[in-house]
């Protein structure tokens, strides 16, 4: 299929390919950042049990893990917390230090809707409507200011807010569909050209990542993929190759879907432990596709809030406040549990009701963005996360 | 040749022009949508007969209260540890197409395999149909505006097929609760909505009970915890009614939640899958190592009602008066969650809601201001009735000032090139297909809050392509059938005026199929 070289001999006076940016970066541009983002609201205390504090087993009743150790129990992390034991695979990379797990972490939002919560979690902003698009095409706008730009892909249909703005990415999901002849594409981006440069930017795009993705979307369902948060294997095996590309983009965006545990959610088994081993596949499918390119990759995987600490009265939890995030890769120095832990005492939580958030996210954002792309911290306070001049960036080479 | 105004009428109020309906708006694209209003089929009186759904319903739970018996002899024989602690298998076969979690070896003597996968292909099958009907009406009405307004409530009132037991109850949710109340009182489409045994599975309303209920002492008694879910109440307010900035606060989600208690789902079996993860009253019975409805407290608050119909469930409610929003309720069993809903739904803040997404979804992403203030306007002041408020949003000048304002939804596009070709498809799957393909599968937007209504989240580069390639496999499908097509002239009388570049592309086609995939790839065509 020569679709590809018909377009680009044809193509490349007129517009500028969005992943040719790459030919002309000057700056390092080894280091791979991989954003997962798990709508829904994962329970931080499911997935990272703090399984010695003397309130736990109290407040979490029939949703409590046991003990290290035990059958189902945590799989133990340090003496206060274990993961939850669907995350065998990530419990090794913790303990192959490529794993550093975040606690009582949270964006500033601190009501408890979904939707303004992931608005807060994307723009990067104090309110649900502070800011325009979302904090990591601000930030990817600014590496191309400085000379150093790269290219982000987002694995779904749409591009999600974070990676909104006035920096052009690109987006794939698996396909089903046959492969269209190079004419027809040809006249398309044509007729768009002559009126319509917007889709015309589309479109080169998504022959772009189409033919970097190749066929990683064989064995992709065709149903929404990563939406269902277990069929997530086709969609990291993408963002592996998109990420590993010599040419191709170094920031990629991931959503997985299915984390509102409202009711029956199990706990060593059920619901949660179903998407919990979903999500650890994953991770460790993204691992091996990347081959080496692992060393030189930062997966941060993050949710919109946590869940409430008291089990709900049917068998799950509700909207809560902080939770659990988690560093990976072979760039991060893991084998840590980064948490000023607040305790689950009733005088500690957050309204009566919620673990308290000791950490802001966007700290941990603004760690990744001047670790592994020397985003200065002026940029980073001032244009990447507006009004954030408080919140200092999470130490992340020490770490 | 459409004119531009008609062109707005059908592609951005209606679903998309068919090649006949130039004809039928002529010269009055404003009474062509004022007439559909008018005949639109208003809410039938009170029916005896039970709804399709509680039938579904029904027949879903026997289906699954089998297949978690099944589950539980098997894992009593064999090793899984989930059913030793109690808890059923995730339902993962009801709708999203995958397999349902049986895979285990050996099927234990007096089970019968084939029940144990009924489920699965019931759920299956009743999703599908529900979907193909949805999409044949949509393209073969002769009223695609009120059909239009029909996909904006039930993408309002939201359920997604993604949880299980909702999959085959979501059309059934649309055609029941939605379609006969979109052009009467917005009062009684909620009320409908929040009642509708899919929306109680889908936001965990059936095992909700208040602490206090008789229904939750029994149960603490036998020292089980059971209480409070707060999901539909804090929905209700954030997406259904007042919206997210609408004045409401923790304390207010809690105590509606609290006067909500109770409104459930009838019948002899419990809530079932949204709400309860253990077998139902029937299934435990029946079940070994379980106690039998006798014993369990459940049972008592569970016997009762039309069997998957709306219930009110009078020993898991709340007793005793409640707050919201400052105003006090007095204690009134079911009455008191219609008071809420009423108070909710003449708030002024619903109204801004309300008006705020219907013009979103009509006129612009970004609406006029004052068009937002005028619709609101109008829905206070004819008590929420929502004719008014369509006619007004007609009658707006903003609403016709700019064409294509709006990006198609997938299945904006999708529908509308089969209304483009006057055609119903015989295998009217793969219009589900595709839908899944482009990132909406029918009736699982994965969220209460609906699938998005703005161009960023649809306009990806993606899926354009995805549009493209759908486009031409549909070109050569329809270019090999018909002679002598001409999607010039179809382009004339389903767009209207375009672009030049667009004619010049569509007109300079090799071949009738390839002018049928450059107008379904046009500019135009994405938009609406």
């Amino acid at each position: 299929m020569n679709r590809r070289i018909l377009l680009r001999t044809s193509v490349q006076l007129t517009l500028l390919a969005p992943f040719a940016r790459l030919a002309h970066a000057a700056a390092d541009t080894q280091a791979r950042f991989v954003l997962v983002i798990l709508r829904g609201a994962l329970d931080g205390l499911a997935a990272v049990a703090p399984y010695a504090d003397p309130q736990y087993r109290n407040l979490r009743g029939a949703l409590a893990l046991d003990a290290p150790g035990s059958d189902g129990g945590v799989l133990k992390l340090d003496g206060t917390f274990g993961l939850h034991p669907s995350l065998a695979n990530m419990h090794a990379m913790y303990q192959a230090n490529e794993l550093a797990v975040l606690h009582a972490v949270a964006t500033p939002y601190r009501e408890r809707s979904h939707f303004d919560a992931q608005k807060v979690l994307e723009a990067g902003g104090l309110t649900p409507s502070t800011s325009d698009g979302g904090w990591l095409n601000r930030a990817l706008a600014e590496l191309e200011r400085e000379g150093s730009e790269r290219d982000a892909i987002a694995l779904s249909e749409s591009v999600p807010l974070v990676l909104r703005g006035t920096f052009g990415v690109g987006t794939w999901a698996p396909s089903q569909l046959p492969d269209t002849d190079a004419d027809l594409l040809a006249r398309v981006r044509r007729m768009y050209e002559a009126s319509d440069p917007r889709l015309a930017d589309r479109l080169i795009e998504a022959l772009d990542a189409r033919d970097i993705a190749g066929d990683a979307a064989a064995g992709g369902n065709g149903m929404g993929g990563a939406r269902a948060g277990v069929q997530i294997t086709p969609i990291v095996t993408a963002a592996a190759r998109f990420l590993k590309s010599p040419n191709g983009p170094r920031v990629a965006a991931i959503d997985i879907g299915g984390w509102d545990t409202h009711a029956n959610q199990g706990a060593s088994q059920g619901n949660l432990a179903l998407r919990l081993r979903g999500l650890d596949a994953g991770l460790q499918t993204l691992k091996v596709e990347l081959g080496p390119a692992w060393q030189d990759t930062t997966v941060l995987i993050v949710t919109e809030f946590g869940r409430t600490v008291a089990v709900n009265g049917t068998r799950g939890t509700d909207h809560g406040t902080a939770g659990c995030a988690f560093l990976a890769g072979g760039a991060v120095s893991g084998g840590r549990v980064l948490a000023d832990w607040p305790g689950l005492a009733q005088r500690d939580l957050h309204e009566g009701r919620d673990l308290r958030a000791t950490t802001d996210l966007r700290g941990v954002f603004k760690g990744v963005l001047a670790t592994r792309f020397k985003i200065p911290e002026a940029a980073l306070e001032t244009s990447v996360f507006p009004d954030s001049a408080g919140v200092e960036p999470l130490e992340l080479a020490a770490v | 040749m459409l004119t531009k105004n008609a062109a707005i009428a059908a592609n951005r109020f209606g679903l998309g022009a068919r090649p006949r309906d130039a004809a039928l708006i002529a010269s009055d694209p404003r009474g062509w949508l004022e007439q559909q209003l008018t005949t639109a089929q208003r809410a039938p009186s009170e029916s005896s007969s039970p709804p399709e759904s509680a039938r579904v319903l029904q027949e879903l739970r026997e289906l699954r209260a089998v297949r978690q018996v099944a589950a539980q002899v098997r894992a009593n024989a064999g090793t899984a540890p989930a059913a030793r602690r109690g808890a059923p298998p995730p339902d993962q076969g009801s709708s999203s197409g995958e397999p349902a979690a049986t895979a285990t070896p050996g099927v234990p003597p007096g089970i019968d395999e084939g029940a144990i996968r009924e489920f699965g292909q019931f759920a299956r099958q009743h999703y599908m149909t529900y979907a193909n009907e949805r999409h044949r009406r949509a393209i073969e009405t002769d009223q695609p505006f009120v059909e239009r307004l029909v996909h904006f409530w039930s993408n309002h009132f939201a359920v997604s097929a993604d949880k299980p037991l909702v999959g085959p109850l979501a059309g059934l949710y649309e055609q029941e609760a939605i379609r006969p109340r979109v052009t009467g009182n917005f009062y009684d489409l909620l009320l409908a909505a929040e009642r509708h045994p899919a929306m109680n599975l889908y936001l965990d309303n059936t095992a909700s009970m208040g602490e206090g209920s008789t229904a939750a002492r029994l149960a603490r008694n036998r020292g089980r915890e059971l209480g409070l879910n707060e999901n539909l109440a804090r929905e209700i307010l954030e997406l259904h009614t007042l919206g997210v900035d609408g004045g409401y606060a923790q304390h207010d989600v809690t105590e509606f939640a609290k006067v909500i208690t109770g409104w459930s789902i009838g019948g002899p079996i419990g809530p079932g899958g949204g709400g309860l993860g253990r077998p139902a009253a029937n299934g435990a019975a029946n079940g070994p190592g379980n106690g039998g409805p006798a014993s369990n407290p459940r049972a008592a608050a569970f016997a009762g009602g039309a069997p998957g119909e709306f219930y009110f469930r009078a020993l898991m409610h709340e007793p005793g008066d409640k707050t919201v929003l400052g105003k006090r309720f007095k204690e009134r069993g079911v009455e008191e969650g219609e008071e809420v809903l009423a108070m909710l739904a003449q708030h002024p803040a619903t109204a801004k809601h309300l008006a705020t997404k219907l013009a979103r979804h009509f006129v612009a992403d970004d609406p006029p201001a004052a068009l937002v203030d005028m619709l609101a306007k109008v829905y206070l002041k004819n008590d929420g009735e929502l004719v008014p408020v369509y006619r007004a949003l007609i009658e707006a000048d903003d609403s016709w000032r700019q064409p294509l304002a709006k990006y198609k939804t997938p299945q904006d596009f999708v529908l509308s090139t089969f209304r483009a070709l006057d055609h119903v498809p015989d295998n009217l799957q793969q219009i589900t297909g595709i839908l899944g393909e482009l990132g909406q599968r029918p009736f699982t937007p994965g969220s209460p809050a609906g699938w998005p209504d703005i161009a960023a989240n649809w306009d990806g580069s993606d899926a354009l392509l995805k549009r493209i390639e759908w486009g031409a496999a549909v070109g050569k499908r329809v270019g090999a059938a018909a002679k002598g097509f001409d999607a010039a002239d179809l382009t004339a009388s389903v767009l209207g005026p375009v672009n030049d570049a667009t004619l010049a592309s569509i007109g300079g086609a090799s071949d009738a199929g390839q002018g049928l995939a450059l107008l379904i790839a046009a500019p135009e065509f994405q938009r609406r």
